[in-house]
């Protein structure tokens, strides 16, 4: 297994007119993962989707591809990419078959090759039965299916996918997850997505987290989770303020407020409980341990919670918001 | 199952790209028989109310406002909508996504958009073919006289058909390339395209004075209209204030030249807008 990076992002910024969508962005992807761009919407995530998938031109910065450059290259990068879009790019008035074919033709496949590996794609999908179907009466999984049989038609050896799982039930993203680990493992292409849900990034190889255009963190789900430093200790309170400076002043822990509650990130979280519980007994309304989340590491790097971000500070498009979970 | 993956750099041919694209429209406009109804049904009904109409109302000295004067003009206004609807969908294209998965293709932008007028140019035409289809039999069985023309003229006039076709897909596009709805297009439809239409010699009569004189002239579509009236029905032209077969080749190809130039040009621009 080779080392060398997929992707390299160096100082990169995007701007939509007076907005920075994304700023001094560097870090590198390597070949063979999953690579997941986790972030709240407006953090920059969709806007960096854009750039790598050579649909906005790069701005400021750098950025090589597969050892390109994407200045220069993105022609050449372009027949190396899978792209599956958060918006289905297949046509919903034409079969499932015919999208696949029009999808080859579009990078240079054509007469038996095209057949052969189009039969192929999908008989790997489970679509096989589906060839003559039109998209418009599939389900919402198929139809991501089917962008997924058409993303690695061509063979790419990088396959972006923004968002891939919105829309689909829990089944169909079981299945999404096993197809990209296949992907990965038996044909050796590199994995990148974006997603703005936490559970589903924790099965990624690594995670860059973004944060208002920004890299807040980039590690393995577990080296995140062991960043965090032990437990998390939620305490919810009528005044989170006083309480939390009385916390520092007198049992000497460092505490943070996130969204009106007072956090506490300790190991042995389970002694500090009564400890906290007795010394403040007319004061906490409520108290929580648990073992760290995504949503703890997210806290622990940004000290925002994950849902608390205006959604329209960020890249907006006319095409649909999540929905957030 | 393959396990390789493509390391060699990707060579794509356009022409199979501008094959495919066109024929994803024609097969998209057939599975919707709204559209193939609508856009044939629309000007053969303007066809025989204006003629009724009109024709009563036949003004001393003027061209006879009859089936036959109106024959060509419908013929160009089943183009012209054909046409526009065809080019309408590169917004539900942008839209819907189908475009973005294009403009990620390892292909040149040419060859989309010829892809995309030529596919809207060919539906064009074969609704106009089977409008002329309808005229022929109304001439054959004697109802009205509305071609007599040669098979060379015939053909001649399929060729200008086939020009007006790409200019006015082209028009389309231009207009609809920027369009993040249809609302808008159809606003544009009504303040452009119609008097684009009315003012080209299809409704008035060419011989008409003054300022709307004026427009008729430097009008590119009439000199299409022109064409097909001197292909369709052996104009004499002197007495009829028309433009020669020649300034009439010369008009519309310049028009589809300019159009489809113009199309390359704009979507050849990469800009965060390719998004809208």
């Amino acid at each position: 297994m080779t080392t060398s990076p997929a992707v390299e992002i160096v100082h990169l910024a995007h701007r939509y007119g007076e907005r920075e969508a994304i700023h001094d962005l560097s870090f590198s992807i390597l070949e063979r993962e999953i690579f997941a761009i986790l972030g709240p919407n407006g953090s920059g995530k969709t806007t960096l989707f854009r750039v790598l998938s050579t649909l906005i031109p790069l701005q400021q910065g750098e950025v090589r591809i597969l050892g390109r450059d994407l200045r220069r290259e993105d022609f050449a990068i372009r027949g190396q990419l899978g792209v599956v879009f958060q918006s289905p790019s297949i046509d919903k008035k034409l079969t499932v078959m015919e999208n696949v074919v029009h999808h080859g033709r579009l990078y240079g496949l054509g007469g038996r090759e095209l057949r052969a590996r189009a039969d192929e794609m999908l008989a790997r999908l489970g679509l096989a039965d589906r060839r003559k179907e039109l998209v418009e009466q599939l389900s919402g999984g198929l139809r991501r299916r089917v962008e997924l049989a058409t993303g690695m038609l061509h063979r790419p050896r990088l396959l972006l996918l923004d968002e891939p799982s919105t829309g689909l039930d829990p089944g169909a993203r079981s299945d999404l997850w096993q197809y990209l680990e296949q992907v990965r493992d038996s044909d050796g292409v590199t994995v990148v997505l974006t997603t703005h849900l936490l559970e589903e990034a924790q099965r990624a190889d690594r995670i860059a987290i973004m944060h208002q255009g920004q890299l807040s963190a980039l590690n393995t789900p577990t080296a995140l989770q062991a960043s965090v430093g032990g437990d998390a200790i939620t305490i919810r309170t009528n005044d989170a303020g006083s309480l939390a400076a009385d916390i520092e002043r007198t049992l000497g822990a460092s505490t943070r407020i996130v969204d009106g509650s007072v956090r506490l990130e300790q190991t042995n979280g389970q002694d500090w409980i009564p400890r906290l519980v007795n010394a403040f007994p007319d004061r906490i309304e409520s108290i929580t341990l648990g073992k760290p989340t995504l949503e703890d590491v997210f806290i622990h790097f940004t000290g925002h919670r994950f849902w608390s971000e205006a959604p329209s500070d960020g890249e907006t498009t006319k095409r649909g918001r999540k929905k957030k979970h | 199952m393959s396990t390789s993956v493509r390391s060699d750099s990707l060579v794509v041919s356009p022409w199979p790209v501008v094959g495919t694209l066109c024929s994803r429209e024609l097969v998209r406009f057939f599975r919707q028989k709204n559209r193939v109804f609508g856009a044939l049904g629309q000007p053969i009904i303007f066809w025989l109310l204006f003629s009724a109409g009109l024709g009563k109302a036949r003004v001393e000295g003027s061209t006879n406002l009859d089936y036959a004067h109106f024959f060509p003009g419908t013929l160009v206004m089943i183009l012209l909508f054909t046409a526009i609807f065809a080019t309408i969908s590169i917004i539900e294209d942008r839209r819907e996504g189908f475009l973005q998965g294009v403009l990620v293709a390892p292909i040149p932008r040419w060859s989309m958009v010829l892809g995309k007028v030529l596919g809207g140019a060919t539906i064009a035409m074969l609704q106009g073919i089977m409008f002329l289809a309808l005229g022929g039999l109304a001439s054959a069985l004697g109802w009205y006289p509305v071609i007599s023309t040669s098979a060379a003229g015939l053909l001649a006039a399929l060729v200008l058909m086939f020009v007006v076709s790409l200019a006015l897909t082209g028009l389309g596009f231009l207009i609809a390339w920027r369009m993040d709805s249809t609302q808008g297009f159809h606003a544009i439809m009504s303040v452009f395209l119609l008097p684009m239409w009315l003012l080209s010699g299809a409704f008035f009569p060419m011989d008409v004075g003054g300022l709307l004189g004026w427009i008729i002239r430097i009008n590119p579509l009439t000199y299409g209209v022109a064409g097909l009236r001197h292909y369709l029905q052996n104009v004499d032209v002197p007495s009829t204030h028309l433009p020669s077969p020649a300034i009439c080749w010369l008009v519309s190809v310049l028009f589809a030249c300019v159009t489809l130039t113009a199309c390359w040009w704009i979507a050849g621009k990469r800009t965060t807008g390719d998004l809208l």
